[in-house]
């Protein structure tokens, strides 16, 4: 299986690329390795760090920044962005239907078990309608593409995804490691999302809300792993990060402690999962959470962004009805493709997936962060009958996909300038309007051949350039 | 703002404050420890040096002599020790990065650098050099913080709860600092005002930095009550206890203000301090006892920490 590499074939450069493959031309190698280490030495002074859970060892780990940006031209990314307004509208259309009058079970479209029985709905959600009817007010779509004109949707993240600190941070360690690049070329900013980030929160106040909305960020602590980002969002937005136990709720209304005492908090930019926000609605162990949380949210006193329930829709089970859902609620055809899906509780998909194990991958519909996965390709044959053994025992836990040659990108690694395979994570914002900051986390499987780009394995990221024109 | 974040301000700035100070207080006990060996009379030092920093209580627990390479070991970097330097400087750090959003970018930078240094660090504490080298680093990073912060910070809340924090911290130091001359005992051949005991002394006024501003102030010999006036009631002295709660007071007045002038129990008891101090003479204090008097105000400040909490921080 060959990748397409965004670079062009090698005899001639694609177009957008003509920036990266010049700089690589007249740079000296021994200059990249001395910036690798410099960018290195910044990410740990700044403290941009991740934790990996049950592994041992640096709770205060970096996750690999590659010095080579990723380029997306002008007119690629016009594709990129139409489609990811019309598929995040869709989404967000979807989430109002099913917890409200459920046209689109009722048409046939979906299956209701799929819904009603999926761990991701939250029949508390039924009938609340959400300031300006949004429920993810950030998005995160994961996007790869296979050659010069198709990008594939390879999941909906609409819970909340994280990495768009990275997608920051890359451009200013960029900006800092290389200041004369950036200023010969025209590379759309990023550095406006903070801004674009609060206005959405502060236009999804609840109506009961008087005057300027206090908003905050709710993190789970300095032990959750994007911790990071939490305090550098809520940094730059000037916004305060509060804890579970910042909180209290009297009288359905949301305030925090401060020193001067309560003060009431209006929009909830919450980091922190549905199942651990309000122990008397959801998880009752939880130590995270706010009591009485869920309930100020239903009685219209408070906004939490993302809407809780929100999860149903980028469930890995419900993704392949997304593009039937484009069709049903927008009337459009989709204009971002997705990967073609088997369904393992589904007979016909089922016998496939089994015969066809070594040239797929199976992934649980429930799992995230790449654990738990099977990539048939690149496992043994051991492997391969182990993970059987687990699909027929539960074959609904598991969807199935086409292994996709992921296109790659020059990185550099020990042994010079190589191609590695990578994916692309841009953010979508969603208040009155869908807005997109041009950009996104570009992440990358270091290891060559490797087709897992998550962080928790290992990938790296790299800075990602729209080109203005 | 958010009880939770001040009270992280506040512990992050005394944290390091501390790490300074256990740091000043061991490079005094070195000092002591070397000259009482060149004046041919080793004593009891790193015992004195021990009750000085309050840590003496954990320190016995593992250890049963004062002997110079545990005591080192124990305040410099045991873990097990909350105000190890080592220990202390973690503990800001983990403080510092709860509250990230009110620290500046100065300040994260100076502090998670000394952190990251701390972390790399081969920590040399058998030879002399090594350890001087090590305190005087110590100092030097504390001075970094505090001027980042001094320079960058907003004028509010956030500012004033590191600055309460610092001073707090600073003059329940000093205090301890000048406690140590009572606990070293001088051998009985040598008497009060001898060599060994104008060394000692000479000690605790360069351990707070104050050799020089002594001089300029008194034009004098050194003299214990004019030490001790220096480091207890003058308001120039910036780790005075007058200068210490000079700041004190103002910085609750201004917290005091911006909460719609609501007081407490912190604000009388930080005033009836501040008035002691103001209006003290020292004849007075060395009458009724200057470790007395040193004792008593260890315990105020102690108080006084109790209160801001529970009037702000809870």
């Amino acid at each position: 299986m060959t990748a397409f590499d965004e670079t062009g074939d090698g005899e001639h450069c694609r177009q957008p690329y003509e920036i990266v493959r010049r700089w690589l031309a007249e740079t000296p190698r021994e200059l990249l390795a001395l910036k690798q280490k410099e960018a290195e030495l910044l990410f740990r002074r700044i403290g941009i760090t991740f934790a990996v859970y049950a592994e041992g060892g640096d709770p205060e780990r970096l996750i690999p920044f590659d010095i080579v940006p990723r380029i997306i031209g002008a007119s690629e990314w016009d594709v990129l962005s139409r489609g990811l307004t019309q598929r995040v509208t869709a989404l967000n259309a979807f989430l109002y239907d099913i917890y409200h009058d459920r046209d689109i079970l009722r048409a046939g479209h979906v299956s209701e078990k799929l819904i009603l029985h999926n761990e991701s709905f939250r029949a508390e959600m039924q009938g609340l309608d959400p300031p300006q009817r949004v429920y993810t007010h950030v998005a995160g779509i994961d996007i790869v593409r296979t050659d010069a004109h198709n990008f594939y949707v390879l999941e909906d993240n609409c819970r909340t995804p994280s990495g768009v600190s990275y997608m920051l941070e890359n451009r200013e360690a960029m900006l800092r490691l290389f200041p004369d690049l950036m200023g010969r070329h025209p590379v759309a900013p990023v550095s406006n999302y903070p801004e674009e980030l609060r206005d959405v929160l502060a236009s999804v106040a609840p109506v009961n809300c008087a005057g300027e909305p206090n908003v905050v960020l709710l993190t789970p602590g300095s032990f959750n792993s994007a911790y990071y980002e939490h305090s550098f969002l809520a940094d730059e937005m000037g916004l305060e990060l509060v804890e579970g136990v910042d909180l209290r709720v009297l009288d359905n209304v949301v305030y925090m402690r401060t020193t001067e005492g309560l003060k009431r908090v209006d929009v909830i930019y919450r980091r922190v999962d549905d199942d651990y926000l309000d122990p008397l609605t959801f998880r009752a162990d939880s130590m995270l959470g706010t009591p009485g949380l869920f309930n100020a949210y239903r009685a219209g006193n408070v906004t939490l962004a993302n809407a809780c329930g929100a999860g149903i829709a980028d469930d890995k089970a419900v993704y392949p009805y997304v593009p039937a859902m484009i069709k049903f609620y927008l009337g459009q055809e989709p204009i971002l493709k997705n990967v073609p899906t088997y369904r393992c509780s589904e007979r016909d998909d089922f016998g496939y997936v089994i015969d066809h194990l070594h040239e797929l991958v199976v992934k649980e519909t429930h799992g995230s962060g790449g654990y738990g996965m099977l990539i048939g390709p690149h496992a043994t044959t051991a492997e391969r009958a182990v993970f059987a053994e687990k699909l027929k025992a539960h074959p609904d836990a598991y969807i199935a996909q086409p292994t996709l040659a992921l296109s790659t990108c020059p990185t550099y690694v020990e042994a010079g300038i190589a191609p590695r395979h990578v994916d692309l994570r841009p953010f979508v914002l969603y208040g009155k309007e869908v807005r997109i900051v041009p950009g996104g986390l570009t992440r990358v499987a270091m290891r060559e051949g490797s087709l897992v780009v998550n962080s928790s394995q290992g990938g790296g990221t790299k800075d990602t350039w729209v080109l203005e024109r | 703002m958010l009880s939770r974040a001040a009270d992280s301000l506040y512990w992050l700035a005394r944290y390091l404050e501390r790490a300074e100070n256990v740091a000043r207080i061991v490079a005094v006990g070195h000092r002591m420890a070397s000259m009482a060996r060149s004046l041919g009379s080793g004593g009891n030092e790193w015992l004195s040096t021990l009750i000085a920093t309050g840590c003496e209580p954990g320190y016995f627990q593992k250890y049963a002599e004062a002997e110079q390479r545990t005591v080192i070991d124990y305040l410099v970097r045991d873990p097990d020790n909350p105000s190890s330097i080592l220990s202390s400087i973690e503990t800001a750090r983990r403080n510092a990065r709860t509250v990230r959003t009110a620290l500046t970018m100065d300040m994260w930078d100076a502090l998670n650098e000394t952190w990251l240094d701390v972390r790399n660090l081969k920590l040399d504490l058998k030879s002399s050099e090594g350890l001087l080298r090590f305190l005087d680093w110590v100092r030097e990073r504390s001075l970094l913080f505090n001027g980042a912060y001094a320079s960058t910070m907003l004028r509010n809340d956030a500012f004033y709860f590191t600055r309460l924090g610092t001073f707090i911290e600073r003059a329940d130091n000093t205090a301890r600092i000048l406690d140590v001359k009572y606990y070293v005992l001088l051998p009985q051949h040598e008497g009060v005002g001898g060599a060994l005991d104008y060394y000692q002394w000479q000690s605790i006024l360069r351990s707070v930095s104050a050799l020089r501003a002594y001089h300029w102030v008194y034009h004098d010999r050194l003299k214990p009550w004019l030490i001790a006036e220096l480091l207890l009631l003058r308001p120039e002295m910036p780790r005075s206890l007058m200068a210490c709660h000079d700041q004190i007071n103002q910085y609750l007045t201004l917290l005091a203000e911006s909460h719609g002038g609501k007081r407490g129990e912190c604000h009388r008891l930080a005033g009836a301090m501040h008035a002691r101090l103001r209006y003290g003479r020292i004849q007075d204090i060395f009458q009724a006892g200057l470790h007395e008097f040193l004792t008593d105000f260890i315990d105020r400040s102690i108080d006084l920490g109790r209160q801001i909490s529970s009037f702000y921080l809870a």
